[in-house]
């Protein structure tokens, strides 16, 4: 894992200096709210609903053990004793007193940690595949390119005020598990004639206007990575929309030039500023890969765990749902659930944050994933601690076995914290996982992935959720529209509108029509809801979901 | 026919807090809704809404929400105020738990 140089840690400490001082002139009164909201957001804080609220990065998604107990501290000692992961890999506090946010960003810094460029106008946490280090089907670990990325782009002094955010996202596989077109920019490292480089995707997104990535550069050698991306982000900068904030992302922005000509500017742009980057980068970056060596892991036979606990159900249930393969023979990557039917996703108390990072430590060596799907992630766990890991996890309510299935819902925190929101969406997530796990029906409906957001800003991915739910204020009720057939992986779908909304006590049972309707539709067990939806196109699935308009029609 | 006015309350969030106050008849920012000072007149709303923001230093982002007509005492019309007055829904904290203490 990356290691803070002394300019990083003299960097974040000054920060955080700069901060206090800041703090302390808007309480007394030297500073108006309209010349600290700004400063405040440089460094994370919101005001929500009930609360401030302090919005961490985790970059790329990477924590040490260290670093998650001063997570578990932070809770503790500052909010209400939990954390809610977001799904840009963050966390966020939802309970500070603004006093005490100088001290909160002190304690970050000492395990190396901020919460700079979390907010506002600028190139945000740079995100990644959460198997990223781990996954067999990687060409290259991204996280080093993510950590170059995030030092190039913190306190960039011409990317500051951007027309907008900017959001990056980096895989090094060709399974995409970062949604990386749905980003401003999208990054996978590709192979080709024995070369490696990357696939630059650019003008993604969701939110009200939901755009799927378009190819810019289909092969762009890696050395010319930053000086590439930076003719990207300045030639938004200079075309993209500043009139309207609506419109101002660069999706817009390629939507309306076109492709080819944010090309041709791009490339103009880059050949000029590429002799700048005259080798320096590279220096770093070879830098930062050494300190993203993979552990040493001993390679082992597949075999022995996973057989020799048939007789464990529920431990045998586990492994299959939350267990896949790793690219070192012998071990798993482990996905740590925080979808407890019925509980918060992308919650975790500070007892469970320190479970997870004392199992990291003594089982993954030191290293966690927060993954854009609100689950935490043991990256490099031999199969025969596999047994001691589940236990464990067991005792800390962390052993829910349902990753990738119907109740591991992605929700964003909806009307219940967020000042944006038009509607809750943790209580319709919570409603749906407990009304399934009830029906038992959890695992026999399968590959399933229902994703929540409670505005049109989507930070809950419903355009790309299989089913996806979108809460809105109608008239100054709760409303939510059921979108049907995304999917954020490779081949990225934005879903489709099934029709009319259905009231907050209506969408629970109106979700349970539509997966009855798929368990009925469906030509075996093995096809999946998106794959029958795909299969038989939206009007059996509206049938499902507005039984009482076909019997109207048909009378 | 003018539309008719619907009362308002005068609410925002506390600075150093950063919970839920409502602007209360004597001038002071209660943490309790059944506090808030309910304006009936338009004109005394818009002076009441100045009156908060000149308050710079106790509060953020005053501005006016609706109350219902027919109740006495402030009564949130839309959702996003009830839950101002509540707290979350997924735990029992905020205004919600404050109360239980009392």
């Amino acid at each position: 894992m990356y290691n803070y140089s002394d300019f990083d840690e003299g960097f974040v400490r000054s920060r955080v200096a700069q901060f206090r001082a800041q703090v302390e002139r808007r309480i007394d009164g030297s500073l108006t709210e309209d010349e600290f909201k700004p400063l405040r957001l440089m460094n994370g804080l919101y005001l929500q609903l009930h609360a401030y609220m302090l919005r961490v990065a985790v970059p790329y998604g990477t924590l040490s053990s260290a670093q998650m107990r001063q997570l578990a501290y932070i809770a503790d000692r500052w909010d209400k004793g939990y954390g809610h992961f977001t799904t840009r890999q963050n966390i966020q506090y939802n309970w500070p007193k603004l006093r005490d946010v100088p001290d909160m960003l002190d304690a970050l810094a000492d395990v190396q940690m901020h919460a700079i460029q979390t907010s506002g106008n600028t190139v945000r946490n740079v995100t990644a595949d959460h198997f990223a280090g781990a996954a067999a089907d990687e060409v290259e670990d991204p996280r080093p390119y993510a950590e170059l990325l995030r030092q190039w782009s913190t306190d960039h002094p011409e990317f500051q005020f951007l027309p907008r955010k900017f959001k990056i996202a980096v895989t090094g596989s060709a399974n995409d598990r970062a949604v990386i077109k749905a980003h401003d920019i999208g990054l996978r490292i590709v192979h080709r004639r024995g070369e490696t480089g990357f696939e630059v995707i650019v003008g993604g997104g969701l939110g009200r206007t939901p755009m799927v990535g378009k190819v810019l550069n289909e092969f762009l050698p890696k050395a010319d990575l930053l000086p590439y991306v930076e003719a990207i982000v300045s030639v938004y900068n200079l075309l993209g929309r500043r009139d309207n904030k609506y419109k101002a992302r660069i999706k817009i922005t390629v939507h309306e030039e076109g492709l080819d000509t944010i090309r041709d500017h791009v490339n103009a742009r880059f050949a000029e500023i590429r002799p700048q980057f005259a080798g320096v980068d590279q220096d770093l970056l070879n830098g930062i890969k050494a300190q993203f060596a993979p552990p040493p892991l001993q390679a082992a036979s597949q075999v022995p765990v996973l057989v020799a606990n048939v007789n464990d159900p529920v431990f045998q249930s586990w492994v299959d749902t939350n267990v896949v393969g790793h690219a070192v023979p012998g071990h798993g990557i482990v996905t740590i659930s925080l979808k407890a039917h019925g509980e918060t996703p992308g919650d975790a108390t500070s007892e469970q944050m320190r479970a997870m990072a004392d199992l990291a430590e003594k089982y993954s060596h030191g290293e966690l994933r927060i993954s854009h799907e609100q689950n935490v992630i043991l990256p490099h766990v031999a199969h025969v601690d596999l047994p001691a890991v589940h236990a464990a996890l067991k005792s800390a309510g962390l052993a829910t076995a349902n990753i990738g299935l119907i109740s591991d819902i992605i929700a964003c925190p909806g009307m219940d914290y967020c000042a944006l929101a038009t509607a809750r969406a943790i209580p319709v997530a919570q409603q749906i996982a407990t009304r399934f796990d009830e029906l038992k029906l959890e695992h026999e409906i399968g590959a399933l992935k229902i994703k929540i957001s409670g505005c049109i800003n989507a930070c809950g991915h419903h355009h790309v959720g299989h089913i996806g739910i979108l809460g809105l204020d109608r008239a100054g009720v709760e409303n939510y529209q059921i979108t049907l057939g995304g999917d954020g992986t490779e081949d990225t779908v934005i879903g489709t509108r099934a029709g009319p909304g259905f009231a907050y006590d209506q969408i629970v049972p109106a979700i349970e029509r539509l997966i009855y309707g798929y368990l009925d539709l469906r030509e075996s067990p093995d096809e999946t809801f998106l794959q029958a939806y795909r299969r038989l196109g939206m009007a059996p699935f509206k049938q499902a979901l507005y039984p009482a308009e076909e019997t109207a029609n048909a009378a | 026919m003018a539309r008719q006015f619907t009362p308002k309350i005068v609410t925002a969030n506390a600075l150093l807090e950063g919970d839920v106050v409502y602007l209360t008849t004597d001038d002071r920012w209660s943490r309790d809704l059944a506090e808030a000072e309910v304006i009936e007149d338009e004109a005394h709303a818009q002076i009441r809404l100045l009156d908060a923001e000149m308050r710079a230093d106790e509060i953020v982002g005053a501005y006016l929400a609706d109350t219902d007509p027919a109740s006495a005492t402030a009564k949130p019309t839309h959702f996003r105020e009830d839950f101002r007055a509540t707290g979350p829904s997924n735990y029992p904290h905020g205004k919600q738990a404050e109360r239980a203490h009392v």
